[in-house]
């Protein structure tokens, strides 16, 4: 395997009086595009939240690069070198595509070169890049969260479901963007209840039950074994596929 | 990569009936009142009223919209703000009684910077005191800004004592520009200018600037701002600062407006303040200034043409706005 970049050891989290992570152990190889996979409600969301300190594990460490981020503010995690994409999205409706990208550019100008790549990825940001993100249609929006993440050079990408409710032909073209970024050598922690992508995708696997990682190993592995896929991963496949 | 065909998404609209109902407002009050030059005194010290009612509000909305915090205290910046004129106004009393318009403009620019810089620095104590420990939780945050409040009108009391002080507007701000029949006061036009100014600033920072560019991604998702590697908190207590200044600024020009202090005047006004951030959409500067507008012309007219009315016409106005629009009239996109 190769160098490992986020390691989580033992973490729980606690949202109120309910218990959503049990002791959550993950690694995250660097280069590699990881699928945390699992059922609705198994902490996947969770997971990706504690990572990024929108919710403090109450036990257990993170570190991200050899540093400890367990107890790191959200905006130092960020700086260094986390990108997160939300469930939600987190697309900031009232502002343009072009000030939604600026404003992911923490230098305040957006490197031209890299810009280009990006369009390259998603070309329709820049057909739409003085319009209001809250016009564009659940697809663009994902395509922009997504560009948001990578408009700088960034170290790792947490992606939370981002075929969620898109239609197959932009499925498709989420997954080609995925490889592209996979060859680029981005780090990506990537939670999917789609399996279909998630074989065509994943370097290695996590899956989650119940805030915990039941298991780990190569996608290659879990895509081949279909009793494995069925035991672990069950009803979610028949909804998701 | 695979070709996806692009879908247009439809092109967004400016959204003018807002903006047309204020002039439309007007319009409508014109054959009602009958006189023209009483209408033109009316609409004018409408839009002097409603222009310090945007300026008390604006820091109010951004507030609440920022970091969802119902801060009921905000009366307090108004109140100090506009006792802290006396500061300047005690020393420079020649100069508030001159015929020189510099000497007088000096005066009120005094009185301005020193209730912004007092109200600023209080909203910053105020800020870590009594907000920060609240943060998220609504009813707290109810109960203990009132109770700021209240402590605040408290100490005015204890340093300046409760009776009703009287303050004299500088010589050149006195009296009225007469155009036709009609007579327009000059501290008026001078208020409508000001809040047109402010606002003006308002809008070139919101949308020209990158620190506007963050505070309005924050007012519509401060979570996702911070995972974006910006550290909200610290913007918001920026806001908080600038909201209390403008509040200490709105205080002075509303002083000057009615000419007596008194350490309720906060308290007063705090109610329509609400209501004009409620009408314009909580976290809209663009809909807290057409709200604040509408809430003096409404005033004004009604006073005018129904006295009886005048007490419950913001009250109707904000039934009538909530029904037809339930987020106000221009609402911020939230998560």
């Amino acid at each position: 395997m190769s160098e490992v970049l986020l390691r989580l050891e033992g973490v729980h989290t606690h949202i109120g009086r309910y218990h959503i992570l049990h002791g959550v152990d993950l690694l995250v190889p660097r280069g590699e595009l990881t699928m945390l996979l699992g059922r609705n409600g198994a902490g996947k969301s969770t997971t990706l939240r504690t990572i990024m300190g929108l919710w403090k594990a109450s036990e257990g460490r993170i570190s991200f690069g050899g540093q400890d981020i367990t107890a790191a503010a959200t905006p130092d995690i960020a700086q260094a070198g986390i990108a997160y994409v939300p469930e939600n999205m987190g697309i900031f409706a009232d502002l343009t595509v072009r000030e939604n990208l600026i404003l992911a550019a923490r230098r305040g100008e957006i490197d031209p070169a890299r810009l280009r790549w990006v369009f390259g990825l998603f070309p329709a940001l820049e057909t739409f890049w003085s319009l209001a993100a809250g016009v564009l249609s659940g697809g663009q929006k994902q395509m922009l969260a997504i560009a948001r993440a990578i408009i700088e050079p960034r170290e790792l990408l947490l992606v939370d479901e981002p075929t969620k409710g898109l239609a197959p032909a932009i499925i498709m073209n989420m997954i080609s963007a995925f490889r592209e970024l996979k060859a680029a050598g981005e780090t990506i922690l990537l939670v999917e209840q789609n399996f279909t992508a998630a074989k065509m995708l994943g370097d290695g696997v996590a899956i989650m039950d119940d805030g915990r990682i039941v298991h780990a190993g190569t996608m290659a592995e879990l895509a081949e074994d279909a009793g494995l896929q069925q035991r672990l991963l069950g009803p979610s496949m028949d909804t998701h596929q | 990569m695979t070709a996806v065909a692009v879908t247009l998404p439809p092109k967004p609209k400016v959204d003018w009936v807002p903006l047309a109902i204020v002039p439309v407002l007007a319009l409508i009050a014109l054959p009602l009142v009958g006189s023209f030059s009483t209408w033109v005194t009316l609409t004018v010290a409408a839009l002097a009223m409603g222009m310090m009612i945007f300026l008390m509000a604006s820091g109010l909305t951004l507030v609440f919209g920022l970091m969802d915090v119902i801060n009921f205290g905000h009366g307090v910046f108004i109140s100090i703000g506009a006792y802290l004129a006396l500061l300047v106004l005690g020393p420079m009393a020649a100069w508030v009684a001159s015929d020189s318009v510099i000497e007088n403009v000096i005066v009120l620019l005094a009185c301005i910077g020193v209730a912004m810089a007092g109200t600023g620095a209080l909203g910053w104590a105020f800020e870590r005191v009594v907000v920060r420990p609240v943060y998220g939780q609504h009813l707290k945050q109810i109960l203990i800004t009132m109770g700021g409040l209240i402590v605040a009108e408290q100490m005015i009391h204890v340093v300046w004592g409760a009776s009703p002080i009287p303050i004299s507007l500088p010589t050149t701000f006195r009296g009225a520009f007469v155009v036709g029949e009609a007579a327009v006061e000059r501290y008026r036009v001078i208020a409508v200018v000001l809040g047109l100014l402010v606002f003006a600033a308002m809008y070139l920072v919101l949308n020209r600037t990158r620190i506007g560019l963050l505070i309005r991604a924050g007012v519509e998702n401060a979570e996702m701002v911070e995972a974006l590697g910006y550290r909200i908190r610290r913007l918001f207590v920026g806001v908080f600062i600038v909201g209390s200044g403008l509040a200490g600024l709105g205080g002075v020009m509303w002083a000057f407006y009615r000419q007596t202090l008194t350490a309720g005047m906060g308290m007063e006004v705090n109610v329509l303040i609400f209501i004009v951030i409620i009408v314009g959409g909580l976290g809209s500067i663009g809909g807290c200034f057409i709200g604040s507008l509408l809430v003096a012309l409404i005033a004004n007219y009604t006073g005018f043409l129904v006295p009886k009315l005048a007490l419950v016409s913001n009250i109707l106005l904000m039934v009538i706005v909530l029904l037809w629009r339930p987020q106000g009239l221009y609402p911020v996109a939230k998560r």
